[in-house]
């Protein structure tokens, strides 16, 4: 590209004026670069025309074009010219020539486009932390500022401080001073006191023996009408023995009186014991039987076990009342540790509760507080509806038992209404079956009656056809009688039968009747048909059991 | 100089060399056995305890303070409690054969020991000091179990303080007759005052002493222990019209008496707890764990109590001012 400029350079003098300016204007654009770039873009298309026009005429075609092709093949395209080494232009190779050098301009002008872009980006980079930089150094300058202003006020404080240091370190050396002041002056007065209480004394005794010289007799009292002992004799105040007594009644007040407060201190103490004792014992039955966790149950029951032996070993001890240091010690020490048990337990709990509180206690022994509210409320209704069911379940038995009289009648009647009702409609269907079957009785006794009558005619018939049959058959031959009275008799009986069946399947429950009237018949046709009662009833028999299988 | 001993039934005589002369320096036991007195030789003090019986030194020992002020027995004959002057704080506790049980000092510069008292008990020695105080030491360890001030404003409200206020007699004009009867122109002329319990706070009557004048009215200047052991009352010199009464068996300040002129004297009835206080005027005022009550001694013209001694059976009391005396009988009530 730099060949290009030189060579341009000189060919487009005249119209240098004309391209300058757009380099120049596009110099302009980039307003906050340092830089200079020379660009040389694509100039406007207004002096389009003068820039092809400047490089080929019509006179320098072929060197133009012989140039062209050296341009070309030394950047690498295919010659323009024809394979043969004649001034023929070879079109295709010219007109590839020229897309490549298309391509190639576009993919240049991306190209600068985005280092034009990459430029102006890296541009406001550059302003930005520029401007941070400034602010940066701002903040900088105010945060030395402070600092130098703070160090200033802790050079102050220091510094006062260490005056008030001093003032107090002063005060304390007088205050030390004005003691020790005092201090000797007192020994001083002290001194002086003491020399002046020698010499009073020793004026007093001087006084003292100058008025005794200057009198004669003692100053004495006289005691008038005293209260003399029985032998006269004046009594002894100092002896051997009463000193010895003496000594003897003091110390043994002295002792009464150590003694007494021994005992009361005893007494105390004991009672002290007794308390401590209580106290252990509600401390313990205070802590909770161990459910929790494993391991505490180990410490616990350790413990547990600690205190079963200290329990024992002190009640054994106090069996003895012995107070040596020992026991002492022993029933404070346990009674330390039950009471830091106690703690830590009421500690165990108080977290329960705080992180029952804020729900994240996931045992199952736990229940929070929220969770234990709604149960006791739920438990409160349910208990209020049992509540409730029981009073109306009372009520209603009240009322059961205990009503007005009235009332109770009312109500018997009531049922029994119920119940009249319920029995009419029973009787009514049963009188109405009654009369059903009444109807039906009577049907069956027509029936029967007919059949019955029927019957007599047939058996006044049949007696009369035998009759005749027997007196025709004697007539011709005996032994034959049987026999053949039996087949006719079959006959007659099967068309009886067959006579009789249909009135029997009207009611096959009724069957019993028709049997007893026609024993009743059999009865009535023996009474009435004597002469013929031999045979009949006989033959009459076979022809029920024929039946009767039939 | 000396103290002679006379005996009034034998004729015998004891003399008692260098006794010192200072404000307690004789002190009997309360059944009368031991004595003990306070002796000063070569600027040292001694303390020789003699049995009454026939007036034997049983024990001489030297004190380690500087000047003895007073000593005092306990009720129960055992110990005896010395103390030093007020310009050195120093309390020393010697046994009955003489052996130094303990020694207590409060601090060391300021002006000590005004008073002491023993309770009934002997379990307790009440110190007051100069500093406004009260210091009471137990019998076993001789430490300081409590220390009870006196200031001037009291707000706790378990407190009860009851004023003495004056009230005008209601005089019925038309009642009145010439020539006037004894008893309306002593009810005339003599004012009555009673009691009142004031509200909390109550601030009491400060006075500051003047600074540079030797035996200042400051400090607690008069204690005494009833008899049952129950409470303590006191009187500090810069309140001087009050008196303060403690509950022993909270260690607690139980009531406040503030009464119109400054407080002469108190003391406890022998039986119960009750106390009679006398402030110079013509009243004396009595003190229960039930209530208080002026009391107004009836006679002609004044008559200012300056003290008051109880009558053992804890019946009768005497009123004594400065010429006359006066036997207050307590009546019983008839139930």
């Amino acid at each position: 590209m730099g060949d290009w400029k030189a060579i341009t350079v000189p060919l487009l003098s005249s119209d240098s004026k004309n391209i300058f300016p757009y380099t120049s204007e596009r110099k302009r654009s980039p307003t906050s670069m340092n830089s200079q770039v020379l660009r040389l873009s694509l100039p406007s298309p207004k002096n389009m025309y003068s820039f092809f026009g400047a490089f080929c005429t019509e006179e320098n075609l072929e060197q133009s074009i012989s140039y062209i092709d050296r341009e070309l093949t030394t950047m690498g395209f295919p010659s323009i010219y024809a394979e043969s080494k004649g001034k023929e232009l070879n079109l295709v190779s010219i007109i590839n020539c020229m897309n490549e050098l298309l391509v190639l301009q576009h993919k240049n002008l991306r190209a600068q486009e985005e280092v034009e872009m990459q430029h102006l980006k890296l541009g406001s980079d550059m302003d930005h932390l520029q401007n941070c930089y400034a602010k940066l150094k701002e903040q900088l300058e105010l945060s030395k500022r402070e600092i130098v202003g703070l160090q200033e006020r802790d050079r102050q404080l220091q510094s006062k401080n260490r005056n008030l240091h001093q003032l107090l370190k002063n005060e304390k050396d007088e205050v030390q001073k004005l003691q020790n002041i005092i201090s000797s002056r007192a020994t001083q007065y002290n001194h002086d006191m003491k020399r002046k209480e020698r010499e009073y004394n020793k004026l007093k005794e001087r006084l003292h023996q100058l008025v005794m010289n200057k009198k004669d007799k003692k100053l004495a009292m006289e005691v008038l009408n005293y209260v003399g002992r029985a032998d006269g004799k004046r009594g002894a105040w100092r002896t051997d023995k009463t000193e010895a007594r003496n000594e003897e009644e003091m110390y043994k007040v002295l002792l009464s009186d150590y003694e007494q407060r021994q005992k009361q201190l005893l007494l105390e103490n004991a009672e002290l014991k007794k308390i401590l004792q209580q106290m252990k014992k509600d401390i313990i039955s205070l802590l909770p039987p161990q459910k929790q966790k494993p391991k505490e149950r180990s410490e616990d029951g350790l413990v547990l076990s600690d205190q079963e032996e200290d329990i024992g070993e002190l009640n054994k001890e106090n069996m003895w009342e012995l107070s040596c240091e020992t026991v002492r010690e022993q029933l404070t020490n346990s009674i330390r540790k039950q009471w830091r048990m106690l703690k830590n337990h009421v500690e165990k709990l108080d977290n329960q509760v705080s992180r029952g509180h804020s729900g994240t206690w996931n045992e199952k022994d736990v229940i929070s507080r929220e969770a234990h509210e709604l149960e006791t409320e739920k438990l409160e209704l349910e208990i209020q509806q049992c509540k409730e069911m029981i009073k109306t379940q009372q009520q209603l038995l009240q009322q059961q038992l205990t009503c007005d009289d009235d009332t109770t009648l009312l109500l018997q009647d009531c049922y029994l209404l119920e119940e009249r009702e319920r029995l009419q409609e029973e009787w009514r269907l049963f009188r109405e079956q009654k009369k059903n079957f009444e109807k039906e009785r009577k049907s069956f006794t027509e029936a029967a009656i007919r059949l019955g009558l029927e019957r007599k005619a047939f058996e006044e018939d049949r007696g009369a056809w035998l009759k005749h049959q027997f007196l025709s058959m004697t007539a011709d031959c005996k032994p034959e009688n049987v026999t053949t009275s039996s087949d006719p008799d079959i006959r007659l009986v099967k068309s009886a039968s067959r006579q009789r069946k249909p009135p029997f399947v009207l009611s096959p429950a009724v069957s019993p009747e028709p049997c007893q009237i026609s024993q009743y018949i059999t009865h009535n046709s023996v009474a009435s048909e004597k002469p013929a009662a031999d045979n009949m009833p006989s033959l009459w028999v076979e022809s029920d059991d024929k039946e009767g299988t039939e | 100089l000396r103290i002679t001993v006379w005996s009034l039934c034998t004729k015998s005589v004891s003399y008692i060399k260098y006794p010192k002369a200072c404000q307690q320096g004789v002190a009997f036991t309360k059944d009368g056995r031991y004595m003990a007195v306070v002796e000063r030789r070569d600027c040292k003090d001694f303390i020789s305890i003699f049995v009454c019986n026939n007036w034997q030194l049983l024990r001489h020992f030297d004190t380690e303070s500087q000047d003895l002020f007073g000593i005092e027995w306990a009720p129960n004959g055992c110990v005896l409690a010395a103390w030093d002057t007020c310009l050195e704080y120093k309390v020393l506790l010697y046994s009955l054969d003489g052996r130094l049980l303990s020694s207590y000092r409060a601090y060391e510069w300021p002006l000590g020991v005004k008073s002491i008292a023993w309770s009934p008990s002997s379990q307790f020695l009440a110190i007051g000091s100069f500093d406004e105080k009260v210091r009471i030491l137990n019998h076993v360890t001789w430490k300081k179990i409590t220390e009870l001030d006196h200031p001037a404003t009291i707000s706790s409200k378990n407190t009860i303080v009851y004023k003495e206020v004056e009230k005008s007699p209601t005089v019925d004009t038309e009642r009145l007759t010439f020539p006037p009867t004894r008893a309306l122109a002593s009810s005339l002329f003599s004012t009555q005052s009673k009691y009142e319990i004031s509200q909390m706070p109550v601030s009491l009557q400060y006075t500051k002493p003047v600074a540079d004048r030797a035996n200042p009215k400051v400090g607690v200047g008069m204690l005494a222990f009833s008899a049952d052991n129950c409470f303590l009352a006191t009187k500090n010199d810069n309140i001087p019209n009050a008196v303060w009464i403690w509950d022993i068996r909270k260690l607690k300040l139980s009531v406040v008496l503030e009464q119109l002129s400054s407080i002469q004297g108190f003391q406890w009835d022998p039986c119960q707890p009750r106390l009679a206080v006398c402030t110079g005027s013509s009243r004396v005022y009595l003190w229960s764990p039930a209530g208080c009550v002026v009391v107004q001694v009836p006679g002609e013209g004044d008559f200012q109590i300056t003290s008051i001694s109880w009558h053992p059976s804890g019946d009768s009391m005497l009123l004594l001012s400065k010429e006359n005396f006066c036997v207050c009988y307590l009546e019983r009530e008839e139930v």
